[in-house]
């Protein structure tokens, strides 16, 4: 029989078949624990070069407003604040209008408008930040400082906050730049969840006699509820680490912003402004540790905004690029 | 009859009327969520196109403060360090979608799965200094080819996700079809399924391509920068965002104009990679990075 | 009180005149006020339709149908899959133009108002014909109670035990109650399958609507859990008209008064072969494809 099966020039039933397909299995295991090994590493490294600061600085590093390199003082709570302000009033307004437009785009637009709507809005995530910035400065900075500033102070000054000198850069150009750079992430997550409540979710309430307005109200979204928070807490992520736009239109300037007009730091833009330019060694592991803070904050917001839309989507991939 | 709970006209006439004003402010959010688009595309062709010449293209910059040169540095740094990239990443991203694919449907898949995104998510100047500490500071030196290095990070979970997704596109039958052929299973995907996904993974591919070329941050503490001609992987080399970067703070007036017209260039570039993406493969993607 | 005025049963129930035997009242008569309450007289009218066609896009699924429904009735619709009946009665209550691209032509008079009349306000029309759907549609992140009084949010009813009266008298005659009453708090999903269909059933009739229309709402239940709503199905008729859509024959002869029969032809159109009362249909089908179809010779 083995005389016969070598003459057909057939091979044997155990053969390399196996060591074939070991190898193929060994080389994408090691690719995708390339993708660990990323993330372990990004912390090993942040961890161990940023550890003499963590020692220098303590625990005052988290909510202590000093930055002050030339006398190895250096407290992150400025930035803290710039970033946290940032990013929670660029969330507000993009979750605002972006689950709007999700909501437009699901349940109202007929397809032929809401392809290119869709559309134009996701294309915005993908203008570089560094060309958000440049507009934030030339185009939008200019017409806060010109026009928008003097009109809101004139009218809106006698409000703690609302006063203050517009300038090109500062708080609000920041806001509005990183709210119109998360609003993709809002828009098309969010879209992708509402679109994934049941139909029957709908029926149910519109065969009780629900206007559309009643439908989105009462089922569409308290069933998307903890999906659009995903959706939110994504765009929060992105807004915590975004950083070139908003080195160019925040200001740079370390101290707590009193108006919205100030120029403030967040994280970001502090390891952006200041990294290549460091006085000393301490400075540039007091700007590691800020990176390391930045890393472990976006990461845990992620791994909260992953684990809430997976859990509305059933794990399956609403997206593919984020 | 009528229903003795139906409601009277004027509630229902109240209950429309919320309705009409929400539909109107939810055409009214799309409204304001497409301007942005527009008015960064307007200005970018207003202040863009002026700055556009052909000297842009073949010089280098001129010493600071002398108006006139090119960016050609800047646009050969940025196409180096974009090909080592995606030399680097290609073959570990689609490596991980193949198997994320084939082997990923379950505990330990899902687990890597979640990682890709948490990756995709993590802030890219992170990245950058991972890098810095990585390469910059043991080599002594800011290196092109660390910042492709940087990039290939960026890269990595976007095509790997491209590729797991393309490759469950793939019909069961065919696979079935070459397993009942005998060929053993890494055979039938590697000569079945990745073909058949190919072209999906490619555009996949230029996606990435399309969204790591606009990055700055990664190259900030890694490439740096170089405002001279250099094409060596293993010194400080230019990319164009560091360069627009660079050119927006300046106090040079022909640096902004420049820098907007090397903005036009890298968004042209982008969007119509993004149009491509989209022709190719349709909706089922979307563009976001 | 029109109605009245008209021929008693517009359907000669005998069947002497032939299948396609469903006469219809001159249109002005029909445009005319609704009257007083007509619902005790046995026979009455209370869906009217004529000439009821629906479409998807441009592939017409249903053709050309046009029947009566008997007020404080049980009326089954059968036929086999495909056949047009889930698309059919969900133009009783103007959900079919709820899926994009879906539209009907025709008439259906609800009290001699046509419901696809241009002025008529198609949520007044859900209010007043209630909905339940194949597979059971609770809104899981409402309590029991909430899912009950759902409805009543669209309607006048704003006083608290109002709604807890009325959750409880729909949830009684739901047949719910007693396996509820201790957990109203609750999440509506955390029924089983039998339960949170009547948990469906109570939200739709809460609203005190004339007609229920139920879209195979056995198809996802147990025997059991089917057989606890056939016997609902009968106190509930006291009230409420009831049009069932079933592919279960069994079931239409157990529960309906009235059976239609319905089949796609070759050309896919959904069209009525068949409507005579359920028992005459089952015994002494008129037709050869009735016949065909409740012997089990096709379908």
């Amino acid at each position: 029989m083995a005389g016969l099966a070598q003459e057909r020039g057939r091979t044997s039933l155990v053969n390399r078949v196996r060591i074939g397909d070991w190898i193929f299995t060994a080389l994408v295991s090691a690719a995708a624990a390339v993708v660990l090994l990323i993330i372990v590493g990004l912390f090993y490294e942040l961890i161990t070069r940023s550890w003499p600061a963590v020692t220098h600085n303590g625990i005052d590093f988290i909510w202590a407003t000093e930055w002050n390199p030339p006398r190895e003082v250096f407290n992150a709570g400025t930035f803290i604040v710039g970033t946290v302000v940032t990013s929670v009033a660029a969330l507000v307004i993009a979750t605002a209008i972006g689950v709007l437009v999700a909501i437009y785009l699901v349940e109202i637009a007929p397809p032929m408008v809401a392809r290119p709507v869709s559309f134009m809005v996701e294309l915005l995530a993908a203008i570089p930040s560094v060309v958000f910035g440049l507009w934030g400065v030339f185009v939008l900075g200019v017409f806060i400082r010109d026009d928008f500033g003097p009109r809101f102070v004139d009218v809106f000054g006698f409000i703690p906050f609302f006063d203050g000198t517009p300038l090109i850069t500062g708080l609000l150009s920041a806001v509005l730049i990183l709210a119109t750079m998360i609003l993709p992430t809002v828009m098309a997550v969010s879209r992708d969840v509402i679109a994934a409540v049941p139909r029957s979710q709908r029926e149910g309430i519109v065969a009780l006699g629900a206007t559309r307005w009643e439908m989105i109200q009462l089922t569409v979204l308290p069933y998307a509820r903890s999906g659009v928070l995903g959706a939110a807490i994504l765009g929060l992520a992105r807004a915590v680490g975004e950083t070139l736009a908003v080195t160019l239109v925040i200001g740079n300037r370390v101290g707590i912003p009193h108006t919205i007009f100030d120029p403030a730091y967040t994280m970001a833009s502090a390891i952006a402004n200041q990294f290549t330019e460091v006085e000393n060694d301490m400075h540039r592991a007091s700007l590691l540790e800020v990176a390391l803070l930045l890393l472990i904050i976006t990461f845990l917001i992620n791994v909260a905004a992953r684990l809430l839309v997976w859990r509305v989507t059933g794990g399956q991939r609403v997206s593919v690029v984020e | 009859m009528t229903s003795i709970v139906e409601a009277s006209d004027m509630r229902r006439r109240r209950r429309h009327f919320i309705d009409r004003t929400m539909t109107g402010v939810m055409v009214g959010a799309a409204v304001v969520g497409v301007i942005p688009l527009v008015l960064i595309l307007f200005y970018l062709l207003k202040e863009g196109i002026p700055g556009l010449s052909l000297s842009l293209f073949t010089e280098d910059p001129n010493r600071p403060g002398l108006p006139g040169g090119g960016v050609r540095n800047s646009i050969v740094g940025s196409a180096i360090m974009v090909t080592v990239a995606t030399l680097i990443g290609v073959p570990i991203a689609v490596g991980c979608g193949i198997f994320l694919s084939e082997f990923g449907q379950n505990r330990l898949g899902t687990v890597l799965r979640f990682l890709v995104d948490v990756l995709a998510g993590i802030p890219s100047i992170t990245i950058g200094l991972f890098i810095y500490g990585l390469m910059v500071v043991t080599r002594g030196e800011f290196t092109g080819f660390a910042g492709g290095l940087a990039l290939s990070i960026l890269f990595l979970p976007i095509v790997a996700r491209i590729t797991e997704e393309m490759m469950l596109l793939v019909p069961r039958s065919l696979r079935e079809a070459s397993l009942a052929l005998g060929a053993p299973s890494w055979m039938t995907t590697l000569r079945v399924v990745v073909p058949t996904a190919l072209p999906g993974i490619a555009t996949g591919v230029m996606l990435a391509l399309s969204r790591i070329a606009g990055e700055a941050a990664p190259l900030l503490f890694t490439a740096l920068g170089n405002q001279f001609f250099s094409t060596d992987l293993f010194h400080a080399m230019d990319a164009l965002p560091l360069r627009i970067f660079v050119y927006a703070v300046g106090p040079y007036d022909y640096w902004h104009d420049q820098a907007w017209a090397m903005s036009l260039i890298l968004v042209t570039f982008i969007l119509v990679v993004s149009l491509i993406v989209r022709a190719v493969i349709g909706t089922r993607v979307t563009v976001r990075s | 009180m029109v109605l009245d005025s008209e021929p008693r049963t517009a359907v000669d129930v005998t069947g002497e005149t032939g299948t396609q035997s469903f006469q219809f009242q001159p249109q002005n008569a029909l445009k005319a006020p609704a009257g007083p309450e007509v619902r005790e007289e046995p026979g009455d009218v209370a869906l009217r339709a004529e000439h009821v066609h629906a479409y998807y896009g441009q592939k017409l699924a249903v053709g050309d149908v046009s029947m009566e429904i008997y007020a404080r009735k049980i009326t089954a619709l059968i036929g086999p899959s495909g056949c047009g009946k889930s698309t059919y009665i969900r133009c009783f209550n103007r959900m079919h133009e709820f899926t994009p691209h879906a539209r009907v032509e025709g008439h259906i008079y609800l009290e001699g108002t046509d419901i696809y009349d241009p002025n008529v306000d198609a949520t007044r029309v859900r209010q007043r014909i209630g909905m339940v759907f194949q597979k059971p549609n609770p809104f899981p992140t409402m309590s029991i109670e909430q899912n009950v009084a759902a409805g009543l949010r669209f309607t006048n009813i704003r006083n608290r035990s109002e709604i807890r009266d009325r959750v409880e008298t729909a949830l009684k005659q739901a047949a719910l109650w007693d396996e509820v009453k201790g957990d109203l708090k609750k999440p509506g999903i955390a029924l089983s399958g039998g339960q949170q269909q009547r948990l469906c059933i109570a939200r739709a009739i809460a609203v005190e609507p004339e007609v229920v229309l139920m879209d195979e709402p056995c198809s996802a239940l147990d025997p059991i859990a089917t057989l606890k709503i056939e016997d609902l199905m009968y106190g509930l008729a006291e009230r409420f008209t009831i049009v069932i859509v079933t592919h279960n024959l069994q079931q239409a002869a157990r529960v309906s008064d009235w059976t239609g029969f319905m089949l796609a032809g070759e050309d896919g159109v959904g069209r009525l072969v068949e409507y005579r009362p359920t028992q005459d249909m089952f015994t002494n089908p008129r037709e050869d494809r009735t016949e065909a179809y409740i012997t089990g010779r096709f379908g």
